[in-house]
């Protein structure tokens, strides 16, 4: 049995959560206030995803580079292989807040900053 | 006064010093009051820090959704196009004159020369600067690689330039974590980052970021020593106690190109106290009223001039409130009241503001506590005012909301944070 310890981030409480697994599986969750939390801990454990941000260089903007995010959270074991995707991107201007410049792994790469 | 002659002159009812969050929804409201209002700002582009602040956590309040920084400003700054206020970036504010109540001049220098402009009222929202390495008692060799995480901030997310590979972070507050989910993300090795407390400064999602990357966090711990031949190549680390006292022998270094300080901000007022607006030495900013006028009428503040922020929408909040202000002071000849009501910080408040109601309008206290505590009450014992909070933390600035009917008739209030 492997017992993950978290700070919840749902909102400010912060609860101090445990998540208890065995064989891969759920046993327990302890420490939560509410079901978010519950919710959040066991997807901390079983399908951690962060949504991602970092910027990508443009030709011809104002400034060098726009801002991008992923329009969800992806896996967080991926995040590595979508930094090196994001590495290899270069935009031209003109890029709007909110238009998707690429797409991986069937997530939209969403620019957040024009040019 | 006579104008200086040989500095071509404009003529405003309002100037808006700094075009980040605060300054953009300062000049916003004041065109949308019907003021005729300039903003300035030195750099090059609007926004202030939020361009460069890439992540999500902005406007959950004020346009109530997540947005990151660089969306945040962007839908300032298309509200502020659409309504057609005048700004000028590269426009750099020398010095403010304060020849009467209704007789303000701001100097500027700027790509086409030097201007004077005469307003009638000024609101100032120039922001905070970064302590830096110096400040915070790091010795050592005068070497290249160290940045405050603004500095690294700007390279990396502006300008796309990685600063260092292998880097050492003092401060584990908000900004202080984002930087490290930056280097790591870029591939950078963060190999620790240093917190002078026991406990780390940083919102619970954020210190996340270290579990994420493998990043070791060490508490009660300073760093006090750089060293290196033209670039830094070792920091010195020393843990200390509970008094912050330096415990010999716990010294241990570590090898690293770059030390980015993440060390707090202080609110920046030179050109307010030239003029003789009175400073809170906690806050860093002026002492303001409900319409957050400083000790110099038609003087206006908001954003982090006036008091460290952690959510940019209580900066605009600000800034609108500031502008009503000024619409107000222009209109009237001033902030006139019946009385001003003096709110004292009591147990566990360590800075509040505004220092003075009017008691005619609804107003929003902002506030910070001096230590963390759980299961308390925010009180104030003059109105019979009570507010249960759960947890309360020093990163985490309280707003609190005081209606005019509750406040009208006090004479003083006095805010607590104390456990039931």
């Amino acid at each position: 049995m492997t017992t993950y310890r978290f700070t919840c981030i749902v909102c400010p409480l912060g609860c101090a959560i445990e998540v208890e697994m065995e064989n891969g599986k759920v046993k327990e969750v302890k420490g939560h206030t509410c079901p978010r939390g519950r919710e959040w801990a066991i997807q901390e454990v079983t399908n951690p995803r962060r949504v991602v941000m970092s910027v990508v260089p443009v030709e011809g903007g104002a400034l060098p580079t726009v801002s991008v995010k992923t329009a969800e959270p992806v896996p967080k074991g991926k995040i590595p292989e979508l930094m090196e995707f994001l590495a290899k991107l270069k935009l031209k201007a003109p890029v709007k807040v909110g238009e998707t410049v690429a797409e991986w792994e069937g997530v939209r790469i969403v620019a957040t900053r024009g040019a | 006064m006579e104008p200086f002659s040989q500095i071509p002159m404009l003529s405003y009812d309002v100037v808006v010093i700094g075009g980040g969050p605060a300054g953009m929804a300062a000049a916003i409201r004041a065109k949308e009051l019907g003021l005729k209002v300039l903003l300035l700002d030195d750099n090059d582009y609007l926004g202030g820090i939020l361009p460069q602040c890439i992540h999500p956590g902005f406007g959950l309040h004020y346009y109530k959704e997540e947005l990151t920084g660089p969306e945040f400003a962007a839908r300032l700054a298309k509200k502020l196009v659409e309504l057609g206020v005048e700004y000028r970036t590269a426009a750099r504010v020398l010095e403010i004159k304060n020849y009467s109540d209704l007789e303000k001049v701001v100097i500027f220098t700027s790509p086409s020369g030097v201007y004077q402009v005469w307003a009638k009222a000024i609101i100032y929202a120039a922001g905070a600067r970064e302590r830096h390495a110096f400040e915070i008692g790091i010795t050592g060799d005068r070497v290249a690689g160290i940045y405050t995480a603004g500095e690294a901030q700007t390279l990396m997310d502006i300008y796309g330039i990685l600063p260092g590979r292998e880097v050492v972070i003092v401060g584990s507050g908000d900004v202080g974590l984002i930087m490290a989910r930056r280097f790591a993300l870029e591939g950078a090795k963060v190999k620790a980052v240093v917190e002078l407390m026991p406990y780390p400064g940083g919102l619970a999602r954020n210190v996340m970021i270290l579990r994420d990357f493998d990043i070791p966090l060490y508490l009660s711990h300073k760093v006090v020593e750089a060293r290196g031949k033209g670039r830094v190549e070792k920091v010195k680390v020393v843990k200390v106690d509970e008094n912050f006292k330096e415990i010999p022998g716990s010294e241990f270094w570590i090898s690293c190109d770059t030390l980015v300080i993440s060390a707090g901000l202080i609110p920046s007022v030179k050109k307010l106290e030239a003029i003789g607006v009175e400073i809170d030495p906690v806050t860093g900013g002026p002492v303001v009223n409900d319409r957050l006028e400083t000790s110099v009428p038609g003087i206006f503040v908001a954003g982090n001039s006036l008091l460290i922020n952690d959510l940019v929408d209580y900066v605009a909040e600000q800034g609108e409130l500031a502008a009503e202000g000024a619409k107000e002071f222009i209109e009237k000849g001033g902030i006139e009241s019946r009385k001003w009501i003096k709110v004292e910080k009591g147990e566990n408040v360590r800075l509040l503001v505004p220092h003075y109601l009017s008691g005619d309008r609804d107003v929003y206290l902002y506030l910070r506590v001096a230590r963390p505590m759980e299961d308390v009450e925010l009180r104030i014992p003059e109105i019979d005012k009570k507010m249960k909070l759960p947890v309360v933390k020093p990163a985490e600035m309280l707003r609190v909301k005081l209606r005019a009917e509750e406040i009208k008739n006090a004479e003083k209030l006095t805010v607590e944070v104390v456990k039931v």
